[in-house]
């Protein structure tokens, strides 16, 4: 039983980490309605970024704020440069176009600060808690629990940015409808720029945390791949989805991982997340959180 | 002048109904098969024929069996790689456990069953569309490859999982040089291409156009919708087995799963949004830049380090040559979003016309 709560508690601190990543996913589908593939390379643009700033000596807020303006100017730009002449165009097309942003960030981060893996250090060691493993025999990393805490943060600043602020109203509002949304004032252009920013410094958390658990090197790239699964269960509209998305996928995945995968041969956590997501969508096709589609002739 | 249709008159439905009824077209078509049949085998070197047109002819098969999915049918999917492995590790043990079986044979065999798996990863296509089928889809691309691994079964258990495609012999006659390797695949998919023209010109084909452009449409004016779109699924990854098997037989030879990662199914992808989305040529097209560009961006930088006699490292001109080739997919998508087969077209249409500007 223990063993069991252990593998849970390891499987949902897992999902948190999953989740981190799939929130930068839905906040940019949310107001654009474009599937962003270039997150993962952004997460590893942003932890490369902040780790070799780190390396070089600079001081540790200097170089969050520095690459925190850094993603600010990425996001910035990827709208100018990619999204702007690409407005009307289908959502296949915005899609291949960040595939396309995929392989520039991935050389540019490389180019500028090199392909050699680096370790990250936030202060917070990886290590179980002594209490809980004294007194019940369980092992949950002190580093997970930090990474949760950071996680629901990042949950609750977001929930109130889109329901309390002025920006968030005007955000939904586009996600809604570009076409009312302009027609009643609201700038796209300055929109996409701000979500795009606020994507890239959810990519900086995402990157920091997955930095510290498996040093910041290109394999961080393909924590999208492990995001997709969670966001296609939570739905991709929504913000708590991730959330409860990345729990479930995290928490199943460990568990089959330890339960299922002696009985196949393992290595099943390549693909088992998909097909979880997968059953869950032949219930549900919009996800368990996303926005019902009424299609009209 | 030189292209146009004025005085081509139809006088039965037959030629009314030919794949190509413009007879410039016919032409072209004939002179282009004659040119890649003909005259490349003799210009063409040993490298040439092996590093580069073959395998841009088996890319262009798998392209256009995604773009039959994609493009005609509008389902996307990024599992293009997983069906191509289906074919090429099927079309092995075919020929490792079926006696005296022919090559072709084996080849239908990895694409029957790669269309069987296209199938089955096809039936989520019933109840989700869009992205999510995308990323379904990805389901299909990790749980194959982890299959391939696992299953001793496929590689004919060999300990690291990579076989060795065997010899091809045509009735009777080995093919152990390139160019009877490029013969072979050009045959094949000559043949695949003109019978997916075709076949898109069919009711099979009108009806994958109706589920793409609006499938609530589609199924009110009586179009079965489970039968189109698994069709659609089954069919292209047959294309895409039959170019798996061609890509392990007549290219790679020595085959190891990982051959197939989820960057060949983006490769493909590339080359049919290059390309065109829904153009038989445009696969063609794509799958001729795609793999032209990195040799050309290769070109380039030797010529870069010899003009200024400077040696590049290494690392630096990989991530140049990323950056260059990300770059090109945003300029192509937001100078022609519809492909290298809409300026194709816009040509034709131009010459129409010429030397007249209306």
């Amino acid at each position: 039983m223990n063993f069991f709560l252990e593998v849970l508690a390891g499987g949902l601190l897992a999902g948190v980490m999953y989740a981190l990543v799939a929130l930068g996913f839905v906040l940019i589908y949310k107001a654009s309605g474009v599937f962003n593939f270039a997150q993962g390379s952004m997460v590893f643009f942003a932890a490369l970024t902040f780790v070799s700033l780190t390396e070089r000596g600079w001081n540790f807020w200097l170089a969050l704020a520095v690459t925190l303006a850094a993603m600010v100017v990425l996001g910035m730009l990827t709208e100018r440069i990619v999204l702007r002449p690409l407005i009307n165009q289908p959502p296949i097309t915005l899609f291949m176009a960040t595939i396309g942003l995929t392989f520039v960030l991935e050389g540019l981060s490389q180019l500028l600060f090199g392909s050699q893996p680096h370790g990250l250090e936030l202060g917070i060691p990886d290590v179980p808690i002594e209490w809980l493993s004294e007194k019940w025999n369980v092992n949950i990393s002190q580093f997970d629990l930090f990474a949760a805490f950071v996680a629901g943060l990042l949950v609750v600043v977001l929930a109130v940015l889109f329901q309390k602020t002025r920006i968030g109203r005007a955000l939904r509002a586009v996600a809604d409808d570009h076409q009312a949304a302009l027609a009643v004032g609201i700038p796209l252009q300055h929109i996409w720029t701000i979500v795009w920013a606020v994507a890239g410094c959810v990519a900086l958390v995402a990157g920091l945390m997955w930095g510290v658990r498996n040093g910041v090197q290109y394999a961080l790239t393909f924590t999208a791949l492990k995001a997709l699964p969670v966001l296609i269960l939570g739905g991709f509209e929504s913000i708590a989805g991730a959330i409860i998305g990345g729990l479930i996928i995290g928490a199943s995945e460990k568990l089959a991982e330890v339960y299922i995968g002696p009985m196949v041969g393992g290595g099943i956590e390549s693909w088992f997340a998909y097909v979880v997501a997968l059953l869950f969508l032949l219930v549900r096709p919009e996800g368990l959180f996303g926005e019902k589609h009424i299609d009209r002739v | 002048m030189l292209y146009r249709e004025a005085g081509q008159f139809k006088s039965t439905y037959g030629q009314d109904q030919q794949i190509f009824p413009i007879a410039q077209d016919r032409v072209a078509i004939f002179a282009l098969l004659a040119f890649a049949f003909v005259v490349v085998p003799i210009i063409g070197n040993q490298y040439w024929l092996a590093a580069i047109l073959t395998p841009f002819l088996i890319l262009a098969l798998a392209a256009l069996g995604l773009n039959i999915l994609t493009g005609y049918a509008g389902q996307l999917s990024l599992g293009t790689a997983a069906f191509m492995a289906v074919g090429a590790f099927m079309a092995y043990n075919a020929m490792l456990r079926i006696p005296h079986i022919p090559i072709i044979g084996a080849f239908a065999i990895g694409g029957l069953c790669a269309a069987a798996v296209g199938v089955v990863f096809g039936l989520p296509s019933l109840r989700i569309k869009g992205f999510y089928l995308a990323v379904a889809t990805l389901a299909c691309q990790f749980f194959v490859l982890w299959a391939i691994n696992r299953i001793g079964w496929l590689s004919n258990y060999s300990s690291s999982g990579v076989i060795s495609a065997q010899e091809i012999v045509i009735l009777g006659y080995p093919v152990k040089h390139a160019m009877g390797k490029y013969l072979l695949t050009l045959s094949i998919v000559a043949v695949m291409a003109l019978a997916a023209k075709n076949l898109m010109r069919s009711e099979t084909g009108r009806a994958f156009m109706a589920v793409r452009d609006m499938d609530v449409a589609a199924a009110v004016v009586g179009i079965p919708m489970m039968r189109t779109k698994l069709l659609a699924f089954a069919i292209s990854s047959f294309y895409c087995g039959v170019a798996g098997a061609l890509y392990a037989f007549c290219y790679l030879g020595t085959v190891e799963p990982e051959a197939f990662t989820l960057d060949l199914s983006f490769r493909v992808l590339f080359m049919i949004i290059i390309g065109g989305v829904g153009s038989i040529l445009g696969s063609f097209l794509g799958a001729a830049f795609i793999t032209l560009f990195p040799i050309f961006l290769n070109l380039a930088s030797k010529a870069i380090e010899d003009a200024f006699s400077v040696e590049l490292p290494h690392a630096m001109v990989s991530n140049l040559e990323a950056i260059i080739f990300g770059g090109l997919i945003i300029f192509f998508l937001i100078v022609e979003p519809n492909g290298l087969a809409r300026l194709w077209q816009i040509t034709k249409e131009k010459l129409r016309l010429w030397p007249f500007p209306h």
